[in-house]
């Protein structure tokens, strides 16, 4: 990698400070993606603030109907919680899916969807529990804040604080992995709600997408035989040596249908 | 031999002494060796696959901060190429087309990763970040990818027109054609062997030292063979003889093959070493190992049998395009022919075969030997077209290979292809296989499956395999520049312990315990004694090192001899102690005997008294208890045996599971069953890793699209069943070598993928699917399922 400046603030103000005193820096939470990217030389930032050092961005509350996780909470932390397990074990399932158990105990959820890696899990879980995203600005809704590849709503510098998950009746999230990254080569999570139900879909395209016409059936009649095997459209979807678009559309009603039993 | 039971000699399951410093981190490998004032060296690899180059300017990178040097092809000139060590003949006789592989390019790069400049400094990061000054004029051309377009195509060697390097044939072309119009039935059959990424766990790594006051060199190296290293890089490239060279592979992690060769980064070290007076270290990174590391297999093709009306085989035609990438490495061209033309005939007694390989430049990464090399070839395209023939023609697969074998009685049993099998028993590993996977009750196991919306498929794959490599009569009769024996030497120290130097050499195999196990028992001292010593041409006479199954078969008979002359001298020695005739002792249990009496000398005495020669008759008696032989094979051994595979596949996503995966082998006699049940382990997971998930891919333009494992498929522990392995209790021994061991190294990856394949066909036979090439990927079945005659 090349060489870049380092700070560990101890409090978001000295670390926005330390962010606005650099040309070119960039957050560093648990580094999953972007040591990897430094150590292949394909990002050259001029500072790295290292978020480690922040208190209590690492907690998991229950607030009313909402499960509240700080930024900086690991995939492990997320996985193992007692809150997550008893209110949303999809969520905790799902995190406890991320890569493996170095990359669990690294790895933050604000990091990940900071990052909005098309192939990353939690993306998923944010647009499908209707979740919101708190920065040391403003909260955003989760269905605002994935905007394509790799890109969100997030101002430059701005800095997740925490992300607050709505609570549902039912949830779950099946996942094709990728056969050699592990990552999702197409994950659906499906989350029924009292008067609706929500369909997000990672890995398939450039950004998390919903289902609408897939919601509006389930939420009739939360059956998998609603489900229409051929709700997305072959154009537009991600197509690589693992998974061209209309293998990518296929998994999608698969496992949809899947996710909709596993909620049972 | 020692035939006293014993908790550590022959046949006993002892725990690898050599875990101990693996697993708590303490085991020596290359990077762990640090010399003082030691430097980096950082390659600069071409980016595009396919380019003249014109001007490389190093002006600004001489000056950057650390640079010590900086080395282009223009301060090689004195240097030859990396050498090929197997000449092959075309079909009329004239010899393969060798174009030059220099160190560093040559005004010419011809595959991604081809070495263009060296930038040594202080430290690592100082000499990468200063090869981002150098700049290269390049100039691309369209890359030649495709092996029959680049049949068609200009050579990308102007040595090798339409590069070709070889159009090589064996086998009685008129009488297999003669067998195909009397067939009643002929199955045909085009297949690929995927190419594969060897990913050795320890990328490869090497040091230079020179000593400016004796002009000597030392390579430190991650490598399967230092001896070699030494030979081949002192001979051919750096023109300096082999007692100014020493070789040093320490501890080394693993190498399936692809840590045979000589690769232009030692040379590349040594020369730099040299120009500077000081070390010059390069290591590997892992995204320059999918760069640089030889890659396995690529072989298209055509395969036809043709059976007699009662399924008897008559004749076998293979025509085979296989992939040497750019340039040729050390043993590139041996794989296809020798190790592959050769092994047709499978366990079978087809009587005529004939084999056609036209081996192919590409602007792709070097091919050459990987773990099986050539022989997985050679069993994939047999067993997958006898399972077609067997479908064809409605018989049980079983039946049809059984009815075809090799019969016991038939040993020695001379093939069309080139080799006689000395021994076997096929039809006892079928049955061993077939009886573990409970083979008669699958159509219930079906059933039960087709209740769950799983396909469910079985698939069986004979293997045999020429191991021992090689006698060096048979191998220089076939073009081979190099001895296939290996040595071994036996030091009895002063207080009876025992150093075994051996020319093997042991990234992962368990030498240390094996050979332990054999001296152990051989020589009836203790089995922590004994101290087995690898891996540097100073302290070992010579050696062959490890490769195609053979540091038993090879290394251990080099042993043996050696341990026998040990004996003999151990003879001398208590006939002289005990005032006896030397035909009077007899060797026992550790102990020299005068027969008949209860007089006998221990090891421990004699050794001793080896040492401390106070009253020897010394013109009859030498000092000393050390003993060096050199073994040379009489043939190749032949181990063979029976895997049976079971799956099942979702219809619905393509996701291919193996439910169960049988193994039944015979490797004749058994140092060690743990160790070889746990190399059949390794084996089958890398052939279900071929079979199932890797596949090393370029785009057009000749870019690795499989550049890491984003991408790169590896095979990981819940991709895989619990194996179940036996050896077989009918076992034939090796009659050739003094151990009757035959190898167990490679069986694995070798009969494990067409067993997959087979299975998965099996599975997908309803769909009126009869092939699917490897890897058969949950995408590729889908696809299969989806395109299918019958839905």
């Amino acid at each position: 990698m090349y060489d870049f400046n380092y700070t560990r603030p101890t409090s978001v103000p000295e670390a926005r400070a330390a962010f606005a005193a650099s040309d070119d820096a960039l957050w560093l939470a648990g580094g999953q993606t972007l040591i990897p990217t430094l150590k292949q030389r394909l990002r050259r930032p001029s500072a790295l603030i290292d978020l480690s050092g922040l208190r209590g961005l690492n907690e998991v509350q229950v607030m009313g109907a909402k499960v509240m996780i700080g930024a900086l909470a690991t995939h492990a932390a997320v996985a193992n919680s007692p809150i997550t397990k008893k209110r949303i074990p999809a969520l905790a399932a799902l995190a406890g899916g991320i890569g493996d158990a170095q990359v669990r105990h690294r790895g933050t959820l604000g990091g990940s969807i900071a990052n909005a890696d098309p192939a990353a899990d939690y993306p998923a879980a944010v647009v499908a529990l209707g979740a919101e995203v708190v920065t040391d600005k403003r909260k955003i809704a989760g269905d605002g804040f994935f905007k394509g590849l790799f890109e969100t709503a997030l101002e430059p510098g701005e800095l997740i604080t925490s992300v607050h998950f709505n609570i549902p009746d039912k949830a779950a999230y099946v996942k094709f992995p990728n056969p050699a990254s592990r990552f999702a080569l197409v994950g659906v999570f499906v989350a029924k709600f009292k008067d609706h139900v929500r369909v997000a879909v990672t890995g398939a395209a450039p950004s998390v997408f919903r289902v609408p016409s897939v919601e509006e059936a389930l939420a009739k009649n939360f059956s998998p035989d609603v489900v229409d095997g051929d709700a997305v459209p072959a154009d537009g979807l991600n197509s690589d040596l693992h998974a061209a678009g209309d293998y990518r559309a296929h998994l999608i009603g698969v496992l949809t249908k899947r996710a909709v039993v596993a909620c049972a | 031999m020692n035939h006293q039971a014993s908790a550590t000699g022959i046949g006993a399951s002892v725990l690898r002494t050599e875990d101990l410093r693996f697993v708590r981190g303490k085991g020596r490998y290359t990077d762990d060796i640090v010399l003082a004032n030691q430097t980096f060296a950082y390659v600069l690899r071409s980016p595009h696959a396919y380019a003249t180059i014109g001007r490389i300017d190093t002006t600004a990178v001489q000056k950057a901060p650390g640079v010590v040097l900086v080395l282009t092809s223009a301060d090689m000139t004195k240097l030859g190429g990396l050498p090929c060590g197997w000449l092959i003949h075309n079909k009329d006789g004239s010899p393969m087309k060798e174009p030059k592989h220099p160190v560093l390019a040559e005004g010419m790069v011809r595959h991604v990763g081809d070495p263009v400049a060296v930038v040594v400094a202080e430290t690592y990061a100082q000499a990468r970040d200063a090869a981002e000054l150098i700049e290269v004029d390049y100039k691309p051309l369209p890359a030649v990818m495709d092996m029959a377009q680049a049949l068609k195509s200009p050579g990308i060697h102007d040595a090798a027109p339409n590069n070709l390097c070889f159009d090589w044939h064996l086998g009685d072309e008129s009488a297999t054609a003669a067998a195909f119009v009397k067939a009643a039935h002929v199955t045909k059959l085009d297949l690929v062997n995927n190419r594969l990424v060897p990913n050795a766990i320890e990328p490869r790594c090497c040091i230079g030292d020179y000593n400016t006051a004796t002009g000597e060199h030392t390579i430190y190296t991650s490598n399967q063979n230092p001896h070699v290293i030494r030979l081949l890089a002192g001979a051919f490239v750096l023109a300096t003889p082999e007692h100014k060279i020493r070789v040093v592979a320490p501890d080394v992690g693993g190498g399936f093959g692809s840590k045979i060769y000589l690769y232009a980064e030692e040379i590349i070290v040594t020369v730099a070493a040299q120009k500077l007076g000081r070390p010059v270290k390069w290591n590997s990174d892992r995204s320059e190992a999918f760069l640089s590391d030889a890659q396995g297999r690529d072989h298209k093709t055509k395969v036809e049998l043709a059976l007699d009306d009662k399924g008897k085989f008559l004749g076998l035609r293979v025509n085979t395009l296989a992939n040497m990438g750019a340039y040729l490495s050390t043993f590139a061209s041996v794989i296809p022919t020798f190790l592959h033309g050769t092994l047709l005939a499978g366990n079978y007694t087809t009587p005529a075969i004939y084999v056609n390989v036209k081996a192919v430049f590409t602007n792709t990464v070097p091919v050459d030997a990987y773990r099986g090399a050539g022989r997985p070839e050679a069993t994939y395209l047999l067993e997958r077209v006898i399972d077609l023939a067997a479908h064809e023609t409605k018989r049980d697969p079983a039946d049809l290979r059984r009815m075809n074998f090799i019969r016991p009685d038939q040993f020695p049993y001379a093939t069309p292809v080139a080799l006689t099998y000395d021994t076997g028993n096929y039809q006892r590993t079928l049955d061993m296989a077939l009886a573990a996977a409970d083979y008669k009750n699958f159509p219930a196991r079906k059933t039960e499956a087709e209740k769950r919306g799983r396909l469910r498929g079985i698939g069986i794959a004979n293997y045999i395999e020429a191991c021992g490599i090689a006698p060096s009569n048979i191998a220089g009769a076939l073009g081979s520049r190099a001895g296939g024996y290996e040595c071994g030497t036996i030091r009895v120290n002063p207080t009876g312990s025992v150093t075994v130097l051996t020319g093997s050499h042991s990234h992962g195999q368990g030498h240390e315990t094996t050979f332990a196990q054999l001296i152990s028992d051989k020589l009836g001292i203790p089995f922590d004694q004994v101290d087995v010593v690898h891996g540097d041409t100073a302290k070992i006479a010579f050696g062959m090192g490890t490769y195609g199954s053979r540091s038993l078969a090879v290394g251990g008979s080099a042993l043996v001899k050696a341990a026998d002359k040990i004996i003999a001298k151990g003879k001398k020695i208590a006939a002289h102690m005990l005032e006896v005739s030397e035909h009077d002792i007899a060797f026992e249990n550790g102990a020299f005997k005068v027969a008949g009496t209860d007089r006998q000398k221990t090891m421990g005495e004699i050794a001793f008294q080896a040492y401390v020669p106070h009253n020897f008759p010394l013109e009859t008696l030498e000092p000393g208890l050390e003993e060096t032989a050199f073994y040379d094979p009489k043939n190749f051994t032949y181990p063979a045996g029976t895997y049976v595979c079971e799956v099942e596949i979702d219809p619905d996503t393509g996701v291919t599971t193996i439910v169960n995966f049988c193994a039944a082998d015979d490797f004749g006699k058994i140092i060690n069953p743990m160790i070889v049940e746990g190399q059949v382990h390794g084996g089958i997971a890398q052939g279900i890793g071929q079979a199932l998930l890797e596949h090393c891919i370029y785009n057009s333009d000749g870019q690795l699209i499989t550049g890491s494992y984003m991408d790169y498929a590896m095979p990981r522990a819940d991709d895989l069943p619990m194996f179940k392995v036996t050896l077989t209790d009918e076992p034939t021994p090796c009659t050739h070598n003094p151990l009757g061991v035959k190898g167990c190294g490679e069986a694995g990856a070798i009969g494990s993928p067409p067993a997959v394949i087979n299975a998965i066909v099996n599975a997908l036979a309803d769909y009126g699917i009869t092939h699917i090439d490897m890897p058969a990927t949950p995408q590729a079945v889908w696809r299969a399922i989806q395109n299918a005659p019958r839905g």
